[in-house]
C-alpha cells in the first residue's frame, strides 16, 4: 500500500527520491510514511485545537492590556483605588474606576450571602434527602433556573420585581438600619421609587448564581463515598448531625470552590444588573442607592466612548474584571478539582 | 425478672438526668433542619415559576403575526416586528456554530484521547477557565481584535464572539460523549489497519454524535440568548433585512459573493439585543415588543433545554437497560 502511494503523487521530487535510497529504519522515512499515514497530520491538527483555547485566553488578556495602554499610563494606580469623591467625567477625560469595582464587590459579595444558605439548603435536599423520582426533575428545574436569558431576568426584573419585592424590603432595611451607627452607611436613603437600586441588582444576581453553586455543591455531596455517612449513622448521629457535622466539612473545599464559582459568575453579569442596578455615579456607600457595577458601565458606555481615554479607561475596566473573574475560577477549579481526585467516585464537574 | 427491673430503673435514672428530652432535641433539630433545606428548594423553585407564568401571560398579549414578518415601523405607527432581529439572531448564531464546532470537536478529540498528559490537563482546566471569563469582556475582546481593524461593526463579529462563548460548553460535552463510546469499537477499527484520524472520524464520531447534537444544542441555547458580547459587535440594525439584501442582490446581478458580503459587513440585530432596546425606551408600545420578544426567546429556549435533557436521559436509559 505504501509503494502505490509513493509513486502516486510524487514522482519528480528529489527529496522523495532521496527518502526512497534510504533503509526502512531510518527516521525521514517513518516521517514520511507517518505523513502519508495521515497520523502525524492528525495528531498536530488535534493538538492545535487543544492550544487554541489556551492561547484564546492569553489572547484576551494580553488585546485588552494592549489596548488600555494610554489609560493605564495616564492614570496609573489611582485608576482603581478606592477614593472619597471619584471622577468619571467624559467631558473633561478623567476617569476614576473606584465607584463601578465598588458597586460590582458590593452586589457580588450580598449576592452571595444570600445564595450561599439557599444553595446549600437544595444541595442537601437533592443529594441527600429527596426521593429518586424527585432528584431528576428538581435538577432539571434548577438548571433551567440558568438557562433562562439574562436579559428576561432584568425585564422581570424592572417590571415586577423592583416595585414588588425590592422596594418594600429596601424601605423596610432603611427603617430598621438607616440610623445604626456602623453599619448605618450602607443603608441610607432615600431609597428610589423604582427600587432601581443596587440591593435590587444583589437579589437578582442571588437567583442567577444559586443553580451554578448548587450544582457544584450537589456534585461534591454525591462524591462523597457512603461510609462517611455509615460511619456516622452508626455512631448514632441524626441525619442532619451526619449532614452538618461530617458531609459538609468533608466537601468543604469542594463547596468553597462552588462559592467562588458563583462569585465569579456574579462579578461578570451584564445585563440583568445593567437593567435593575439604576446606572447612577454617585459617591453614596449604601446597598439602597441605584449604582454601577464595572460590566453595567461597559455594557451602557463602550458603543458610544466620547473619546480615546474613555473607551481606553472602559477597556481597562475590562481587564481589570477578566483578571478578577481568571483568578478566581483558577481557585475554583483547583478546589472542586482537589475533592474529586481525593474521593474514589467521579466527581466531574 | 430482676436484670428486667435494673434496666427500667436506670432508664428513668436517665429521664431525671433529662438524657432522653436532650435526644428528643436533637430530633426536633433534624426535623426542623431538615424541612428547612426543602423550603430553600421552593424558595429558589418560586422565581422561575414566576418568570416563566409572567413572561408568557404579558408576552402572550402583545405577540401577533406581525411580529414576526415585519421589520420595525417607525413609533406611532401600527404594527411591524422584529424580523430584522429573528433574522439576526439565526445568522449570527449559525456563523457561531460554524466557526465554534470545527476546534471544539477536535479539542475533544485531544482531551478524551490523552485525559492525563500535561496538555490534556491544561486543556480541561483552562477550558473550565474560559467558561467563567464574562460574556462582556469577550465582547470587548472581538471589538479589538474584529471590529476596530475593520473599521464596522459586523454580523460576523457577532459569530466570532458567540463562538468564543459556545466553545468551552461544546467541548466539555463532545469530551464526555467520546468518552462513553466503547473502547472495543476503536481498537476493531484500529486492529483493523485503519489510521487514528479515520478511526476517530468515521468510528468514534458517528458512534457519539447523538451526544454531541445535544451538548451543541445546549451551547446555542446559551448562546442565543446572551447580549452582552454582542452590543459592540453586532451592534445592532433596524433596517437589517436578508430577503431585501438577496432581493437587490439578484436585481442588480451582483452574484452570490457580493450578497454573501453585505450580509457579513453589516451590523445586524438579535432578539435579546432588541429586548434590551426596547426595554429602556419609553414608549408603551415598544416594552410591549420587547415582553413579546421576551417570549419568544425564552421559550425557543426552553424548549431546546428540555428536548436536549430528554433526549440524553431517553439515550442514558437505552444504553443502561
Amino acid at each position: 500500500m505504501d509503494k502505490v502511494n509513493l509513486s502516486a503523487g510524487v514522482q519528480g521530487n528529489t527529496m522523495t527520491k532521496y527518502i526512497r535510497t534510504l533503509p526502512e529504519t531510518h527516521w525521514l522515512t517513518r516521517l514520511r510514511r507517518a505523513i502519508l499515514h495521515g497520523d502525524l497530520p492528525w495528531k498536530w491538527i488535534i493538538i492545535a485545537a487543544a492550544l487554541l483555547v489556551m492561547i484564546l485566553i492569553l489572547a484576551v488578556g494580553e488585546m485588552l492590556w494592549r489596548e488600555s495602554v494610554d489609560a493605564r499610563t495616564t492614570f496609573g494606580f489611582g485608576f482603581l483605588t478606592p477614593t472619597k469623591d471619584p471622577s468619571w467625567d467624559p467631558v473633561n477625560d478623567e476617569f476614576q474606576a473606584w465607584p463601578f469595582i465598588y458597586g460590582t464587590l458590593l452586589t457580588s459579595i450580598a449576592a452571595l450571602i444570600l445564595a450561599l444558605p439557599i444553595s446549600i439548603g437544595i444541595a442537601i435536599f437533592m443529594a441527600e434527602l429527596c426521593p429518586a423520582w424527585l432528584r431528576l426533575p428538581l435538577n432539571w428545574l434548577v438548571e433551567l433556573l440558568a438557562a433562562i436569558p439574562s436579559v428576561v431576568y432584568g425585564l422581570w426584573g424592572v417590571f415586577v420585581f423592583l416595585p414588588l419585592v425590592v422596594t418594600p424590603i429596601a424601605t423596610g432595611l432603611f427603617d430598621v438600619f438607616g440610623s445604626v451607627p456602623v453599619i448605618g452607611s450602607l443603608f441610607t436613603g432615600p431609597v428610589p421609587v423604582s427600587g432601581a437600586s443596587r440591593l435590587g441588582a444583589a437579589f437578582i444576581l442571588t437567583i442567577m448564581i444559586i443553580p451554578t453553586i448548587t450544582a457544584v455543591t450537589r456534585d461534591v455531596l454525591l462524591a462523597i463515598p457512603n461510609s462517611q455517612r455509615e460511619a456516622s449513622l452508626a455512631l448514632g448521629s441524626t441525619q442532619w448531625e451526619t449532614i452538618w457535622k461530617v458531609l459538609l466539612p468533608y466537601g468543604l473545599s469542594g463547596i468553597l470552590g462552588a462559592v467562588i464559582l458563583g462569585l465569579g459568575r456574579a462579578l461578570g453579569e451584564t445585563m440583568a444588573v445593567t437593567m435593575v442596578i439604576g446606572n447612577s455615579i454617585e459617591g453614596s456607600a449604601s446597598l439602597l442607592r441605584p449604582g454601577y457595577t464595572m460590566a453595567s458601565i461597559i455594557a451602557n458606555e463602550f458603543a458610544e466612548a466620547v473619546t480615546k481615554l474613555h473607551s481606553e479607561s472602559l477597556i481597562e475596566i475590562g481587564l481589570v474584571l477578566f483578571f478578577m473573574t481568571l483568578i478566581l475560577n483558577m481557585i475554583a477549579r483547583l478546589l472542586v478539582w482537589n475533592v474529586a481526585r481525593r474521593t474514589p467516585q467521579e466527581a466531574r464537574i | 425478672m430482676t436484670s428486667t427491673t435494673t434496666t427500667i430503673s436506670r432508664f428513668q435514672k436517665l429521664i431525671e438526668k433529662n438524657q432522653v428530652i436532650v435526644s428528643s432535641r436533637r430530633k426536633m433539630t433534624n426535623a426542623i433542619m431538615l424541612s428547612i433545606t426543602g423550603v430553600m428548594t421552593l424558595l429558589a423553585i418560586i422565581p422561575l415559576f414566576w418568570i416563566v407564568g409572567y413572561v408568557v401571560f404579558k408576552g402572550g398579549q402583545y405577540i401577533n403575526l406581525d411580529f414576526f414578518i415585519h421589520t420595525p415601523r417607525p413609533l406611532g405607527m401600527e404594527g411591524g416586528g422584529v424580523l430584522n432581529a429573528i433574522q439576526g439572531t439565526l445568522i449570527v448564531a449559525g456563523l457561531a456554530s460554524l466557526i465554534a464546532i470545527p476546534p471544539a470537536v477536535l479539542a475533544a478529540f485531544y482531551a478524551a484521547n490523552n485525559p492525563n498528559t500535561p496538555l490534556g490537563i491544561a486543556l480541561r482546566f483552562s477550558t473550565d477557565v474560559l467558561s467563567g471569563v464574562p460574556s462582556i469582556v469577550i465582547g470587548l475582546f472581538t471589538y479589538a481584535v474584529l471590529v476596530k481593524p475593520m473599521g464596522h461593526y459586523s454580523g460576523f463579529a457577532g459569530g466570532v464572539a458567540m463562538a468564543i462563548l459556545m466553545l468551552p460548553t461544546i467541548i466539555r460535552t463532545t469530551e464526555e460523549m467520546l468518552k462513553l463510546v466503547p473502547h472495543t469499537l476503536r481498537e476493531a477499527s484500529l486492529g483493523l489497519g485503519a489510521p487514528e484520524w479515520k478511526t476517530s472520524l468515521s468510528v468514534v464520531l458517528p458512534a457519539a454524535l447523538n451526544g454531541i447534537i445535544t451538548g451543541f444544542l445546549l451551547a446555542i441555547a446559551r448562546a442565543a440568548g446572551e447580549t452582552a458580547p454582542l452590543l459592540f459587535t453586532a451592534l445592532g440594525n433596524e433596517r437589517y433585512d436578508l430577503g431585501l439584501i438577496v432581493q437587490s442582490g439578484i436585481a442588480q446581478k451582483q452574484g452570490i459573493f457580493e450578497i454573501f458580503r453585505r450580509v457579513f459587513d453589516q451590523p445586524v440585530d438579535s432578539l435579546p439585543l432588541t429586548l434590551w432596546k426596547y426595554a429602556q425606551q419609553p414608549y408603551p408600545e415598544r416594552i410591549e415588543q420587547s415582553w413579546a420578544a421576551a417570549l419568544v426567546l425564552m421559550i425557543v429556549i426552553l424548549l431546546i433545554n428540555i428536548f436536549a435533557r430528554l433526549w440524553v436521559e431517553y439515550r442514558k436509559r437505552r444504553l443502561q437497560g
